[in-house]
Order: C-alpha cells, then sequence, then structure tokens
C-alpha cells in the first residue's frame, strides 16, 4: 500500500467531539460525550453492545445527527460541513455493506466513482488495494462467494479508494475467526504506521482493543467512563493482578500471612495450601512471594501470574462484567425475512 | 407430531404479528372482488358522439331528440355539434371522439319522399366494446323510427325508412392487440416494482445504502442515479415487449420508424412517471416486506381502471376517478393511439403531456420525502 501517496496533511486528520448528545425517544443512546483524537492515532471506543458506540460512529461519519453538540473531523464540523467531512473519511461500518453480486474489483471502483474519480485511476488504485489486503487473486470474484475475512479485507480496502485521512471501523472483527481477526489486525497497525492514518474503532473484545488501540475510552450506557491508554487503565485497577500458587507445606500463617506482602489486597485459600493473590502489580507481589518461600523455606510448587486485563478494567470502573453488560439491543437490524 | 405443532406455532405467531402480512392478506382479494368486479361488462356511457347536420329540414329535430333522449336516460354517448364532417373525422381520429354522426344533405326531403334515406355513422372501433354500444344505441334508434307511432291508414302502412350506414375507422382489431397497450404499460410497471421497490428496499435493509451514505455523493445525484437506473431498465423491458407483442398479436406496420421513434418517446415518459410515482412509496420505507405486499395491491389498482382490458367508459363514477388519477391509463391511452391508430404525436399529447407532470411532482415528491441519512 505504500505506493499509494496519501493527500498531504494540510487539514487536521484528528477528530474533536464536545458534548454530543443523541436521543432516541426518551432513550440517550449517547449522553455528553466529549474526547479528542489526535492525528495518526488509533483511538478505541470499548464498550459491551447497546452501549452507544455505533450510535457515536454513525454522527462521526455524518449518517445521523445529533440531536445537541458539536464535532469535527478532519477539522470539519459534522453538522456544517459533512460533505468535507465525507471526502475525508473511509468508513468500514458494522454490517458488510459491500455488493454481494458484484465482483470485487467492481465494488472498488464503483466506490470510488462514488467519489468522482476518473475511471483509469480508479482500475488501477483498485487493483493495487487489493493486492495491498491480499485480495489480488480475487478480482473477479463475487464478493458473495469470499469468506467472513476476505469479505471484511474487501471493506477495508474499499473504505481505503480515496485515500481518506481517518478511517473509522465499526466493530471490524465481530464474528470472524481468530485467524482473519489476527490479519485484520495486522491490517490495521499497518496503515497507522505505514500510511500515518487515524483510525477510530470500536469493539466489544477487549484483547482487540488493548492491542491496537493508543488510546481507550470505555463506554456504558452512552457515557464514557474512563479514557486513557490501554496501559494506563491497566494500573488504575487496585488488585486485579492475580497469582495462583501453590506452595509444599503449606504456610503457619496461612492466607493471613500473604496478605501482609506489599500491594496484596486479598487472598482466598482454594484448597491445601493452594491460594489466589489479588494485588496491583502482579510480577512484584511474585517476587515478594518468592522472598517470603525462600525466608520460610516453604517449596514453591507452581506459580501463575494473570495480569490486568481490560475485563478488569471495565469490571472497576462499571461494576458490572462486559457481557453482563449487554442491556439494550442494538439499533437497527437486517429486518425481517421476505415471505415470497 | 409434536414437532409439527413447533413449526405451526412460530408460524401462526409471526402471521397474526404482522400486520402488513394481515392487511394484504385481507385487502388483496377485497380489492381485486371490487376493482375486477366493476372493470369488466359495465354499461358504457359518456362516449363522445361528434353530430354533424348537414341538413336543415325539420326531419333532423326528431332523430336529434333521439340522441339527446339516449343521451338524458342510457347515456351511452353524449352528443357534441360539429359544424363541419372535417373537424369532426379530424376530432374523431385523434381520439377526442368515439363516434360521428353525419346526417347527410337531403336527409328530411329523403325521409319525406321515402327514398329511404342513411345516416353515417362513423366508430372509432379501436375499443370494440365502445363501438359495439354505439353501435347497438344507434339500431335501436333507427328501429324506433321505423316502426309505425300509431295505426296509420292503409297507404301509410309502409313507416319512412331510414337506416345507419356504419363505417369503421379501422381496420379489424383483434382483442389481443387492444390488450397489447396495457402489456407494454404493465411491463414498465412491474420493472419499477422489482427494480425501483423489492430490489431497492432489499439493498437499504441489507445496509448497501450506508455505503453510500458514508460518501461525498449528493441527495439529487442519489436520487437521479436511483430514478436513472430504473428508467432504463423499465424502457428495455418496455421495448422488448412492445417489439414481441407486437410481433405476437400482428401489429401493422410496426417497425415504421417515426411510430418507433414515437413508441419510445411514449415508453421514456412513461418509465420515468411509474419509476417516481414507485420512489414516491417507497422513499420511507424500510421493511422489505412492504413493496412485496402492496405489488398486487397496486397492480390490481392501476392495471384495471387504466381501460387496459375494458373501456373506462364502462366503469362505475368512483372507478372513473380513478382512471383519472393513474397514471397508467395515460400510458395505455397513448400505446392504443401508436399501435392501433395513427402514427401522429397530437393524438397523444395530453398523455406525454400528464405524464410528464406527474413525474414532476412525483420526483419533487420524492426528492422530499428521501432522507440523505439513517
Amino acid at each position: 500500500m505504500s505506493e499509494i501517496s496519501r493527500k498531504p496533511p494540510h487539514e487536521s486528520a484528528g477528530i474533536e467531539v464536545r458534548h454530543i448528545c443523541k436521543r432516541f425517544g426518551s432513550l440517550a443512546a449517547v449522553d455528553d460525550i466529549s474526547f479528542e483524537v489526535k492525528p495518526g492515532e488509533i483511538f478505541g471506543l470499548l464498550g459491551p453492545n447497546g452501549a452507544g458506540k455505533s450510535t457515536l460512529i454513525r454522527i462521526l461519519t455524518t449518517l445521523i445527527d445529533p440531536t445537541s453538540g458539536t464535532a469535527t473531523v478532519a477539522g470539519h464540523d459534522i453538522v456544517q460541513a459533512p460533505y468535507a467531512v465525507r471526502e475525508a473519511i473511509g468508513v468500514i461500518p458494522q454490517n458488510m455493506t459491500s455488493d454481494p453480486d458484484l465482483t470485487c474489483e467492481e465494488n472498488l471502483t464503483i466506490h470510488a466513482r462514488l467519489y468522482g474519480m476518473s475511471g483509469a485511476r480508479r482500475k488501477t488504485l483498485a487493483r493495487q488495494l487489493l493486492e495491498s489486503v491480499n485480495l489480488g487473486k480475487w478480482g473477479k470474484a463475487y464478493a458473495r462467494t469470499l469468506s467472513g475475512g476476505m469479505r471484511r479485507r474487501l471493506e477495508i480496502a474499499r473504505g481505503l479508494i480515496h485515500q481518506p485521512r481517518i478511517l473509522f471501523l465499526d466493530e471490524p472483527t465481530t464474528g470472524l475467526d481468530p485467524v482473519s481477526r489476527m490479519s485484520v489486525w495486522e491490517m490495521i497497525s499497518h496503515l497507522r504506521d505505514q500510511q500515518g492514518l487515524t483510525l477510530f474503532l470500536t469493539t466489544h473484545y477487549m484483547d482487540e482493543a488493548d492491542r491496537l488501540c493508543d488510546r481507550l475510552a470505555i463506554v456504558d450506557r452512552g457515557k464514557i467512563v474512563v479514557l486513557n491508554s490501554p496501559a494506563a487503565l491497566k494500573t488504575t485497577v487496585p488488585g486485579a493482578s492475580v497469582l495462583e500458587t501453590q506452595l509444599a507445606p503449606d504456610l503457619p500463617g496461612g492466607a493471613a500471612e500473604l496478605e501482609t506482602l506489599p500491594g496484596v489486597h486479598r487472598v482466598q485459600k482454594q484448597g491445601e495450601a493452594i491460594y489466589r493473590i489479588f494485588s496491583d502489580h502482579g510480577p512484584n507481589a511474585a517476587e515478594a512471594l518468592m522472598e517470603l518461600a525462600r525466608r520460610s523455606g516453604i517449596e514453591i510448587k507452581t506459580l501463575s501470574i494473570q495480569s490486568t486485563t481490560l475485563d478488569d478494567v471495565f469490571l472497576h470502573f462499571t461494576g458490572r462484567g462486559l457481557h453482563e453488560a449487554d442491556a439494550v439491543p442494538a439499533r437497527g437490524g437486517m429486518g425481517r425475512t421476505a415471505p415470497f | 407430531m409434536n414437532r409439527a405443532l413447533a413449526i405451526i406455532e412460530r408460524d401462526l405467531r409471526k402471521f397474526f404479528r404482522s400486520p402488513t402480512l394481515l392487511i394484504v392478506t385481507l385487502v388483496l382479494p377485497l380489492v381485486q372482488l371490487v376493482v375486477l368486479g366493476n372493470a369488466f361488462g359495465g354499461n358504457i356511457r359518456n362516449v363522445k358522439l361528434g353530430v354533424v347536420t348537414l341538413d336543415r329540414g325539420p326531419e333532423t329535430v326528431p332523430l336529434l331528440r333521439k340522441l339527446d333522449a339516449i343521451a338524458a336516460n342510457a347515456r351511452t354517448f353524449v352528443p357534441i355539434a360539429y359544424s363541419g364532417q372535417g373537424r369532426a373525422m379530424a376530432a374523431l381520429k385523434a381520439g377526442r371522439l368515439g363516434a360521428v354522426l353525419i346526417i347527410p344533405p337531403h336527409y328530411s326531403r329523403n325521409l319525406l319522399l321515402k327514398l329511404n334515406p342513411r345516416v353515417g355513422l362513423i366508430v372509432d372501433n379501436t375499443d370494440r366494446s365502445l363501438s359495439g354500444a354505439v353501435e347497438a344505441a344507434f339500431n335501436n334508434i333507427a328501429q324506433q323510427m321505423n316502426q309505425p307511432f300509431q295505426p296509420a291508414r292503409v297507404a301509410d302502412l309502409e313507416p319512412p325508412y331510414v337506416r345507419i350506414a356504419t363505417v369503421e375507422l379501422y381496420p379489424y382489431i383483434p382483442y389481443m392487440q387492444y390488450l397489447l397497450p396495457g402489456s407494454v404499460t404493465l411491463a414498465l410497471f412491474v420493472t419499477a416494482m422489482i427494480g425501483g421497490g423489492i430490489v431497492f428496499i432489499d439493498d437499504k435493509s441489507r445496509g448497501l445504502h450506508e455505503g453510500y451514505l458514508v460518501t461525498p455523493i449528493t441527495k439529487f445525484e442519489l436520487v437521479s442515479g436511483f430514478v436513472a437506473s430504473g428508467v432504463v431498465k423499465a424502457i428495455a423491458s418496455g421495448l422488448t415487449v412492445l417489439i414481441l407483442g407486437g410481433i405476437i398479436s400482428g401489429i401493422q406496420d410496426l417497425f415504421n420508424p417515426l411510430r418507433l421513434l414515437f413508441l419510445l418517446l411514449m415508453t421514456v415518459v412513461g418509465a420515468l412517471a411509474l419509476i417516481s410515482m414507485m420512489f414516491l412509496l417507497m422513499a420511507r420505507v424500510s421493511d422489505p416486506l412492504v413493496p412485496r405486499a402492496i405489488f398486487g395491491v397496486l397492480n390490481t389498482l392501476l392495471f384495471f381502471p387504466s381501460g387496459a382490458v375494458y373501456p373506462i367508459e364502462g366503469f362505475p363514477p368512483w372507478m372513473r376517478v380513478l382512471a383519472r388519477v393513474d397514471p397508467f391509463t395515460y400510458a395505455v391511452h397513448g400505446y392504443r393511439a401508436l399501435l392501433l391508430k395513427q402514427v401522429a404525436l397530437a393524438p397523444i399529447g395530453r398523455d406525454l403531456l400528464v405524464l410528464c407532470v406527474t413525474t414532476a411532482l412525483m420526483l419533487a415528491g420524492a426528492s422530499w420525502a428521501f432522507k440523505r441519512s439513517l
């Protein structure tokens, strides 16, 4: 993809969101959200289904108007200058919007035409992009014949056809198998690293957010709960790093003795000489444990450190696990199937 | 058996929960009953009859009175006086009249002299139900006039004898040819319904339109793109049915270049009107069931009242109103004029105008209703 030259960044490739609200009747899908995305950043919105992620992305991509608040995307106001915004952004919506009855190449060239691109340029760009998403051999194949992961890569290629400066991805790996997810992740990191694109993505996968995002906003019930880098977010959760250990023989002081170790919040006895230790920082706690064992002449038979995950972060800030949080059904959907 | 009940339960629950399905199940048969029940075999009324009186004698009066009597009672036709035969014939050929009655010079004198005068009845026989009704009315008049009003003296037993000389304006037209204009219009409608209705809403509900909306395409470009592609498809199917149907039904001189040109014009304008009507109907629809549901109802409401299968003059008043606002009516009328009558612009001028105005109104409405957002 490096051969495709980007437009000079004469405008900011950032996003600024100021007090955006969106109500559907009495439901506040997005409730006074403000944040900033810096140019060249991968910014993620993490939250359960129905948290307002898709609504927010639809507002920022000019598909729906906000009830109140303002936002600029690539320096253009989303309500005042939606066409300038549309020129500057590529969008990969949650539902596949490539046409299954067109070939991969047709999907790209027709999309390029929507941006007013000339015929010859459309064809060259389409080929280059298909090549870059590893679909070079599939140019003449109908989109419906592609696997889920390939189809998603086609959508990404399509979102890039007009060389946008900001790319929006709404749940880019939902429904993909692990291998396809990895290839989409690689593609997203590559886009930022090689081309300096700003990427804005939503996800409800913790590992995805953790792996991809420079900064992350956790949203729940239409509000931003917390915003920071994944690493920083994880350090904010007290006692979320878990050590599991089996000792032989058991400590004379038992769990109470373990709780005196620095940084340890809580200890659960799981079985005979088996403990779960909750601490702020796993490696530090492990070191202290080993020191204690050495002093007391006790052997550590097994030891595993499970560091803080974004699940813990979510649980900490919302009081609920990510998967119990699914409350409001997602908007839209496929409609009914036709009976005739 | 319990497993079969699972299927029954699911299907019934879904059926009774979908108002669209319920309405269609009930509305379509009832609409068909009412529309088809009134579309066929009604008494023909209000055929425009041009009356040219070339005789100034007294015997024209009872004849004209008989016309007025029919106009007032059976209302088969509405007599309209014309001063000259040429103008009346021109109006007949242009389709503004359904028949022309010509009372020749010396009609009164010949009647009194018992020379058995003839009056001329020229009928537009492109619609055989229509021309048949007019001819029947005149046979009736002749019969009445030729019967002695009261017992007369022996010498007068033979009444004056009037004969109706009927001339059919066009060669014999089989019903298949009569039906062809409706079939061509139906081809336009079905293409509009499938392309502009069903596929359009399917694409929308599958989220494909979202792919358009995130690009800088304007609302005008979107609407004109959807309409233009629909029109191209409708023209292709309309012309195909026109040519194949024309050959099958044996339309004479079908490939006259001027006729083909006018037919193309009619098709373009007709397709535009039907596509923009469909677009207006579908502008706010998102449920893929809706276009399928209204397909049948719309087809019944547009096709049968248009005069495609039976003359509008045979409809009850409410259905004649429906025919007036139905774009099908004008397309059918235009095609019929071009295929069965003469190749000229004048007879289809009104059809083209009405269809163009319809297009403009529907497109304005559709553009207003169409939302360039989710």
